[in-house]
């Protein structure tokens, strides 16, 4: 048995009764990634002397939180102190020394948990694949052919190979709950402003959220607990009171008023997944909740809507990667406006290319209202359409992709396909609303299928008791890859 | 409808800094004129009456003390620069 067959509650009462140490964690943390991540590439950049200086210290301290101690991978568009930050990105290859952490970095480290490295993803967060990747794609664990979603593709798949126990993500339009369902793992986007952003390289400024990415509900719910809160470097970061999440799983299902919105079982959502959903509502019906069909009428202009908003925001934030102050400057330049031109053209992938161009279009002058204003109306109604259904339910379930993992090369000649991924979790984002994914079945090919449960503002807590209560009926989040040769 | 123009790439390229050349210019005059083309599916939606939103959550200017603070120093803000003299980033001449 290997240690990350054990859950965050069992590997600290391990530790507090000295039957293991943070050493045997962080060392059996670099063993898996020794053994996998040939196969799996997750990892852009490992901090191995440093975590195992840090694991020993720790050892020598002690200390007891339900984080203390737990080797965890961070998702690269988030920065970390000394430690090399390049979104996956040419443009930041050199980046080596970033000059302090991300607030949720500080939050971890004051819980003691050691940073094992960071985790590959989509260029800048754009894309559904990892295959946007300036360096390399990184595959699904259940079967290497496959992509493991994105942006936040590596956060995923370095938890379902067992290479950490837990990693942090970024979500944007879906980019920790597609890439959550398509490895079998358990990924929360929560509300957008419960956690700070602060030190997370901006793509979308009014969607992006930063979430947690574990093997179990609970896990979950003790990572999010932790990066939660008020955080005055993040003026758009919100001051409400923190519930206490891991008291929510207590709580059981009777009575929850579940919303299943019929564009989510629609077009284009394959049978097996339209049936492990179908599956899971029976479960939830054993469980004594209660579930009826609605509309999410708008949901058919979130993806065009989206991509115009979150191009136009990338577009104005990306502008400050000019050449100048860090990354990679372009050599041919002679002149200034070469300088920005030509480091920004070496430096970015083709995706990027393309957002940045769409959105500088769609802010241009003439085009602004045509596109950009009227892509910020539609979000409107697609934020009506979830209000209007939370009057009546507690939580709207449904899957979150339209299908399993697809294959590498699959989808990469058409941009339109590939944004059509992220259908049904785009909504989300454009809400403000919290989303979790958790595993619900396994196509035929043995791939994992995820479903989908959204909760009103703030209500987190709610999520994940009904996530909770799913997980512990079903054995769905036991199932592990065989990787290696040998079942992480 | 829209029918993007490779001018109007080249003019969008040069906005967003984005060297091209006129290879990929053609190409991306292709896909825009897709993505361009889907996102008119909006246009079925009459937002005459509609708020637009820029944010979700009701957010309130946050104001702080205009006091210095300590962030980080310079020769900590220059470790990362592609190029620095005398405690500045340089930069190629600005004018001709």
């Amino acid at each position: 048995m290997s240690l990350f067959d054990y859950t965050l509650k069992e590997l600290q009462e391990k530790l507090h009764n000295k039957e293991i140490t943070v050493t045997d964690l962080v060392d059996a943390s670099y063993a898996r990634i020794k053994e996998v991540d040939d196969e799996v590439k997750a990892f852009l950049t490992l901090d191995e002397e440093n975590a195992r200086a840090a694991a020993k210290e720790l050892d020598e301290q002690g200390g007891d939180n339900p984080l203390f101690g737990i080797p965890i991978g961070i998702k690269d568009n988030i920065v970390t102190k000394g430690l090399r930050t390049t979104c996956a990105s040419r443009f930041l290859d050199n980046f080596t020394d970033p000059l302090y952490d991300a607030t949720v970095v500080s939050k971890l480290k004051d819980k003691k948990t050691v940073t094992i490295g960071k985790l590959n993803m989509d260029e800048f967060a754009m894309g559904s694949s990892n295959e946007n990747s300036a360096y390399f794609t990184t595959r699904n664990p259940w079967n290497t052919d496959y992509v493991p979603g994105g942006s936040s593709g590596a956060s995923a798949a370095a938890v379902a190979a067992g290479e950490v126990f837990f990693s942090l993500g970024s979500d944007t339009g879906g980019s920790i709950r597609e890439p959550a369902a398509f490895c079998g793992v358990v990924g929360l986007k929560p509300t957008y402003g419960l956690v700070s952003r602060f030190g997370l390289v901006a793509f979308a400024s009014s969607l992006d959220q930063i979430g947690p990415m574990t093997r179990t509900v609970e896990d979950n719910a003790h990572l999010l607990q932790a990066i939660v809160g008020h955080d005055e470097m993040d003026s758009t970061s919100a001051d409400v009171e923190i519930p206490n999440y891991t008291e929510a799983l207590k709580q059981d299902v009777k009575g929850l008023r579940i919303a299943v919105p019929s564009e989510y079982l629609g077009e284009g959502v394959s049978d097996e997944v339209r049936e492990s959903i179908k599956a899971a509502l029976k479960v939830y019906e054993d469980l004594g909740a209660t579930w009826e069909e609605v509309s999410l009428p708008h949901s058919r202009y979130a993806v065009a809507a989206y991509y115009l908003l979150s191009s136009s925001e990338a577009s104005a934030n990306l502008a400050r990667f000019d050449g100048v102050r860090y990354g990679v400057r372009s050599t041919q330049a002679e002149n200034m406006i070469d300088v920005f031109k030509y480091s920004r053209r070496d430096g970015f992938g083709e995706e990027v290319k393309r957002r940045i161009m769409l959105g500088t279009f769609a802010l241009s002058s003439g085009y602004y209202d045509a596109y950009y204003k009227k892509a910020q109306k539609a979000r409107t109604l697609i934020k009506n359409d979830f209000d209007k259904v939370f009057e009546d339910y507690d939580v709207i379930v449904g899957p979150t992709t339209p299908t399993p993992a697809f294959k590498v090369g699959e989808k990469v000649e058409d941009p339109l396909t590939m944004y059509a991924t992220d259908i049904l979790t785009i909504p989300v984002n454009l809400a403000g609303v919290p989303g979790i994914s958790l595993p619900c079945g396994f196509s035929s090919e043995g791939l994992p299928i995820g479903l989908q449960i959204i909760g009103k503002h703030f209500d987190e807590a709610t999520i994940y008791r009904a996530a909770h209560a799913f997980e512990q009926a079903t054995d769905h989040h036991k199932q592990k890859p065989a990787l290696g040769g040998v079942k992480g | 409808m829209s029918e993007i123009t490779k001018e109007q790439v080249l003019h969008v390229a040069h906005l967003a800094r984005l060297a091209i050349t006129d290879e990929e210019a053609e190409k991306m005059t292709k896909e825009l004129d897709a993505i361009i083309g889907y996102a008119e599916l909006l246009n079925e939606l009459d937002t005459d009456n509609v708020e637009p939103t820029t944010h979700v959550l009701d957010l309130k200017n946050v104001m702080r003390e205009d006091e210095a603070r300590k962030w980080i120093d310079r020769e900590d803000a220059l470790k990362n620069a592609p190029d620095q003299k005398n405690g500045q980033f340089r930069v190629p001449s600005i004018l001709d």
